[in-house]
């Protein structure tokens, strides 16, 4: 595989949200048959503490948010023959329903897709330093890392 | 050298960064954390919670042994939550 290889590759972190359709869309314009895409979405319930959620509020470390992506999304693309990738992480306050991450990932062939795509975002979850504070009524809870995310980026090992 | 907090860290220590004079004997992150703990209870409250806590030096992960200088910027972080 050619490891110098470079792709089309979109990192965003913003507080305002993002239009699936049109990432989609953007993606499409890469040499492609396939493309897949995940998106994160704000819970309003935590089933851990039993509590309903009003908002959720992230923040991250501008800067090594961005290059922890990069190195994800370039260990995806030399790992598997994909052709673009887009990674957009929203940042502030969110409330439930609202849209937190897009992963989307394009390829020749659908299989590279679908495991770059899961492996960028099983990766993200472990090394992307953002944080959630849940909010509701009564408390303020920061979201306790969640160890079966961890478990999840041991299938990645070669 | 800065130092920057987050998450719960920064609340129990009260600020998201602050600008210190690295002393001369200070050479690791594993010495600039005793010498945090030595300047007040804060920094003890949280650093006992070791395991928990990630470090990265110059935005990239690292550990307790890794050598520091004056010129960089440190970060302590819980495991992160994004996605």
């Amino acid at each position: 595989m050619d490891q110098k290889k470079t792709i089309p590759v979109k990192i965003k972190i913003q507080n305002d949200d993002f239009d699936v359709s049109k990432e989609t869309k953007i993606l499409q314009e890469n040499q492609t048959g396939a493309i897949v895409s995940f998106v994160g979405v704000v819970r309003g319930f935590d089933e851990k503490i039993n509590s309903v959620i009003e908002s959720m509020t992230l923040e991250h470390y501008p800067g090594m948010t961005e290059l922890e992506i990069k190195k994800i999304v370039k260990q995806s693309y030399e790992r598997w023959d994909i052709t673009g990738a887009t990674v957009i992480h929203r940042i502030g306050k969110l409330l439930p329903t609202d849209q937190i991450v897009f992963v989307g990932v394009s390829s020749r062939h659908r299989q590279n897709a679908f495991d770059s795509c899961n492996f960028i975002m099983d990766w993200l979850k472990t090394k992307a330093p953002f944080w959630k504070v849940e909010e509701n009524d009564h408390q303020k809870k920061w979201v306790d890392h969640n160890l079966s995310d961890d478990e999840a980026t041991k299938k990645w090992s070669i | 050298m800065i130092i920057k907090y987050f998450s719960w860290i920064k609340e129990h220590i009260g600020k998201s960064e602050e600008l210190i004079e690295l002393p001369d004997d200070v050479k690791t992150i594993s010495e600039l954390i005793n010498y945090l703990n030595n300047l007040n209870d804060d920094y003890k409250k949280v650093f006992v919670k070791k395991d928990l806590i990630k470090i990265a030096v110059n935005k990239t992960y690292c550990s307790v042994e890794t050598k520091i200088s004056n010129n960089d910027e440190i970060a302590f972080f819980p495991p992160v939550t994004g996605g």
